[in-house]
């Protein structure tokens, strides 16, 4: 409807949103804790607005003080906020009742949260337009509408079913439709995509990317994902400590950073071609401060690298640091040229992959052979693990990657030997099967597999103290009691960098990072040769990720570990892994070095996984001239972008032939895929494919006769 | 931020906001400030000084009678008047909190005891153990409990100690169920699989992984049981199978008295009845404000 129209900042209308100096505090404990200080931003009408931050930094707060969902205990002690020039925290019940129904919306993180699970998802979008005054009938034909909107390839079914009977991917569709249903003037995505997998998340984006095209509405995105933001919006707000560190357009704020945490932000993220062997990544030091903390002087100034007496004793002001473009930094001028962590090289092992001379036979550690995983039987039996080959070498890296379902956590269970695998698999350390389960595994092969969970919350004991959780495996698998015990429990402790105060506090009162130390440390008690990282870092916050890599792999250099790592941000596999194995539905799809898998020529799924993921890259280039004429950064919009459609089909009734046929973009016309299921074939020496397209003809479509990155 | 950090020395931020299972310092001042938990205490103090000290506090000999004074009312000399043997009734309901209160709580101990092993154990195998075990539970739950305790005092013969033991069994299935069903969310907890990856053998991981985790579930059964017990306990003695008489006992009063209630000598039954009512009361604000400051 007004795609053509002019720029939103030369738009003649007044903005949708402005917010001047908010400050919002919580009371805890009956006392009044500031989590958002002097936030002041303008979202224009139809432009796309950013809030970047990590967690703690304010930016659902803010989100939640616009429409006054603050929590009981929260409440806006200052400043003002304006939506279509209204004030929300002056309004009366039936007044804001109306602003959120008609003027604001929101979609959250959790679709499946923000849904009703006992009322049909097409009376809940109808439900928006009965509000606003149409029959039954009308209401439910605009909600069809609404679905065909959001690109439900089937709004009849759709509108039928119930939440908990839609993926994630739909479900999140269904809250988009519902939020768009009475057409607001803002909507307020918080973390949208965030809960989904990486090839979902890219088909939200563009969905929510082509909406703002067709309808007239502002859109407020928050996300802690810079290179989501920097796809999605015009201008972009970074948040630290409940402070607006810095603000402006996305390509400035991201290619000519003028604030040391944005520049620090962008930094910490691993690089295409950025790997291992070639250095550690920067790493913001220190950790976020806690919500509400009060703090003189400048936010950041505990980890800033340039801070200098004046950021510790006042407050600093924004800086005009470019067109539209402010800094919250004394020394926004010499932040271009901060100085990173200075390049270490990591200390070299004493043997290991990554040394090997070429052409050295590689060592297999671990052998998997012909593995099944079945749960359940019968009828209801799913196959999470169909004839998986791998070979694990000593001392390298494999990156398990997948959409989530693809059987990789499975798989390391079943490797660790927490899930038994069905008979007839064969999983070999060092050429010795390894009993199916934990039941009767010797002591020499539980203390060589180890684990490192997603979550350290979930895999610490959160009543024992950091002491005890470190303690247990090297009593237990080193035998280690009294005196050498304290001696390698210190030892360990600062290994993972941790100090010996810590060792007295229980894992809730440690941050996220410090948390997953500990688990890092328990993992290394008993000195395991393979240790699983089940996405050690997706849940923590960025400016913490990049510490938790360099340790790993620091770590891994100085005990010759091998790893079976497991993620789904690409980037950091990349950043870390020799090697990669790629999941779908069960079945290895893809295996081989890295810059194989990456580079290309690759499976088609393997392409459809890389071009889902917005990244930063080439954000440095980025000049002026090279924008493009409407004014956005072409920072993430790939022309080589391959789009998978459709859901992840389910596990218990797997596609035919080749499971991947469903979804693949590059599908062969013969029906071949359809009938049969390819054989893992090696394409080129170590790199295995299984795809009826020949590897030449692959070459030429991904057009990746050299290797990228 | 200091009362927040544990070690004052601690960078800002590095210690994240206690968590109130972390810390029961805070989880105790957050007890003490809630008004309820402070009036439930307060009662529950009160009766346990009565049941320690009663003989000294009492105004009157419990079991002296004065015949000439039968079914006095109450009167100056004696607040709580006297029943049919004119023995003083505030006399009665002040030492007759010593039974009740000794065995309600050694009871609902041994039920939350056998109780939590027994969930531990159903929810930690599963499978196999869970689903025998868990029939066993059913079956006893399905029995009316005033009838198995009914013959198993007359079986054993009335004592304390058969109070004690009948009370406890009955217990035991209803605390076993619900420490079970927190086990089974423990259970999801990967600390789990990290434990077995020690090779940390069962027995372990039951009582020092998981029992430190449902103790908060076990402390909240316990005192809502007790309450129950409190009740159970009296009723049986109404029934004639607990304390016996002479000795004071609300329960055993109120049976003895409560045929007198048609000839309007309330207060022979009302006394021991409020004394019932108050325990159990004082229990229920005390549990309450216990679970709430464990959720929260």
């Amino acid at each position: 409807m007004t795609g053509s129209q002019p720029l939103p900042e030369a738009g003649p209308e007044a903005p949708t949103l402005v917010v001047e100096h908010l400050d919002v505090t919580y009371k805890v404990r009956g006392q009044d804790r500031p989590v958002v200080r002097d936030v002041s931003f303008t979202v224009g009408r139809r432009e796309s607005y950013g809030l970047v931050g990590e967690s703690g930094s304010g930016k659902s707060t803010v989100a939640l003080a616009l429409t006054r969902y603050l929590a009981r205990n929260g409440r806006v002690s200052g400043g003002s906020i304006g939506i279509n020039g209204l004030n929300p925290l002056a309004m009366s019940r039936e007044d804001l009742r109306l602003l959120r129904a008609r003027t604001v919306s929101m979609v959250y993180q959790e679709p499946g949260r923000a849904l009703n699970p006992s009322i049909r998802a097409g009376r809940q979008i109808a439900e928006v337009f009965e509000i606003a005054g149409l029959g039954k009938e009308s209401s439910l034909d605009r909600a069809v509408d609404m679905l065909r909107r959001v690109q439900i390839a089937d709004p009849g079914r759709v509108m039928d079913r119930y939440p908990h009977e839609l993926s994630g991917g739909m479900a999140q569709r269904v809250v988009i439709a519902m939020a768009l249903a009475a057409e607001p003037s803002l909507l307020i995505l918080d973390e949208p995509t965030t809960a989904l997998d990486a090839t979902v998340e890219a088909e939200i984006l563009d969905l929510v990317a082509g909406l703002r095209e067709q309808m007239s509405t502002s859109v407020l995105f928050i996300s802690h994902n810079l290179a989501v933001v920097a796809k999605m919006c015009d201008r972009v707000g970074v948040l630290y400590a409940g402070e607006l560190i810095e603000e402006g357009p996305a390509e400035k704020v991201f290619s000519a950073s003028r604030h040391p945490y944005t520049v620090g932000l962008l930094r910490c993220i691993p690089r295409r071609g950025q790997r291992k062997d070639s250095g550690r990544l920067d790493a913001i030091p220190g950790f976020l401060p806690q919500p509400g903390q009060v703090m003189t002087g400048c936010v950041f100034a505990e980890r800033c690298s340039l801070v200098v007496d004046e950021c510790r004793q006042q407050p600093p002001p924004g800086f005009d640091v470019g067109l539209d473009h402010t800094a919250r930094c004394y020394r926004h001028a010499d932040v271009p040229e901060m100085p990173g962590t200075p390049p270490q090289d990591r200390p070299p092992g004493p043997s290991g992959l990554l040394d090997s001379p070429e052409g050295a036979t590689p060592d297999p550690i671990v052998k998997i052979r012909s593995l099944d995983k079945t749960f359940g039987s019968g009828e209801s039996a799913v196959k999470a693990l169909t004839n998986v080959n791998i070979e694990v070498m000593r001392g390298e890296t494999l990156g398990l990657v997948g959409e989530s379902g693809s059987g990789k956590t499975t798989l390391a269970r079943t490797l660790l030997g927490l899930t038994e695998p069905d008979p007839g698999s064969v999983i070999t350390l060092d050429e010795t099967p390894l009993t199916p389960g934990l039941r009767g595994r010797p002591l020499d092969q539980l203390k060589s597999l180890q684990i490192v969970f997603q979550n350290p919350d979930s895999a610490l004991n959160r009543r024992r103290t950091v002491r005890w959780l470190i303690s247990q495996p090297l009593k237990r698998l080193a035998g280690l009691t009294g005196g050498r015990l304290n001696e390698r429990l210190t030892d360990l402790v600062r290994s993972v960098r941790m100090e010996n105060r810590h060792l007295s506090l229980r894992p809730g009162q440690l941050s996220g990072g410090l948390k997953q130390r500990v688990a890092i440390a328990r993992a290394f008690g008993g000195g395991p040769r393979l240790v699983v990282c089940d996405e050690p870092t997706s849940a923590l916050d960025v400016s913490v990720q990049a510490a938790i890599l360099n340790l790993l792999a620091d770590l891994q250099a100085k005990e010759q570990v091998t790893y079976l790592f497991i993620s789904h941000d690409l980037g950091v596999v990349r950043y870390l892994s020799d090697r990669i194995a790629v999941l779908y539905l069960g079945r290895v799809l893809e295996l081989g070095p890295a810059e194989q898998v990456f580079g290309g020529p690759h499976h088609p799924y393997t392409e459809a996984l890389l071009s889902a993921v917005p990244s930063l890259d080439g954000l440095d280039q980025q000049t002026p001239a090279a924008r493009s004429p409407d004014g956005r950064p072409e920072i993430t919009l790939r022309t080589e972008r391959i789009k998978l459609t459709g859901e992840i089909p389910s596990a218990a009734n797997p596609p035919s032939g080749c499971v991947f046929h469903t979804r693949c973009p590059r599908r062969l016309s013969t029906g071949v895929c359809e009938t049969t299921e390819p054989p893992l074939a090696e394409v080129e020496p170590g790199h295995q494919i299984s795809c009826h397209i020949p590897i030449d003809q692959l070459r030429v479509l991904q057009g990746s006769a050299a290797p990228k990155g | 931020m200091s009362e927040l950090t544990a070690t004052p020395s601690a960078a800002p931020g590095e210690v994240a906001v206690a968590h109130a299972f972390a810390a029961p310092p805070a989880q105790w001042r957050l007890l003490l400030r809630k008004p309820t938990f402070g009036i439930g205490a307060g009662i529950l103090l009160f009766w346990l000084v009565c049941a320690v000290f009663g003989r000294l506090i009492a105004p009157f000999d419990p079991l002296a009678q004065q015949l000439l004074a039968k079914n006095g009312a109450p009167s100056g000399a004696h607040l709580f008047g006297t029943d049919d043997l004119g023995r003083d009734v505030l006399a009665r309901v002040i030492v007759g909190a010593r039974d009740i209160l000794l065995i309600a709580p050694v009871a609902t101990l041994l039920g939350a005891v056998l109780g939590a092993m027994l969930g531990l154990a159903m929810g930690y195998f599963g499978g196999v153990v869970d689903t025998v075990l868990g029939r066993i539970v059913e079956a006893v739950l399905a029995l009316p409990v005033v009838i198995v305790a009914f013959l198993f005092i007359v079986a054993v013969g009335p004592s304390s100690i058969t109070l004690i033991l009948v009370v406890g069994f009955i217990f035991t299935p209803l605390i076993a169920r619900t420490v079970r069903t927190a086990v089974l969310v423990e259970r999801q907890q990967d600390y789990l699989a990290s434990a077995r990856l020690l090779g940390e053998r069962p027995a372990f991981i039951m009582f020092a992984e998981i029992l430190p985790n449902v103790l908060p579930v076990i402390v909240v059964e316990f005192t809502v049981r007790l309450g129950y017990a409190i009740f159970a306990v009296a009723t049986l003695s109404f029934l004639g199978f607990g304390v016996q008489q002479p000795t004071p006992d609300w329960g055993g009063d109120i049976a003895t008295n409560y045929g007198l209630l048609g000839a309007g000598y309330w207060w022979e039954t009302l006394f021991p009845a409020l004394a019932i009512a108050s325990l159990v009361m004082a229990l229920n604000l005390v549990t309450d404000s216990i679970e709430q400051v464990i959720s929260s």
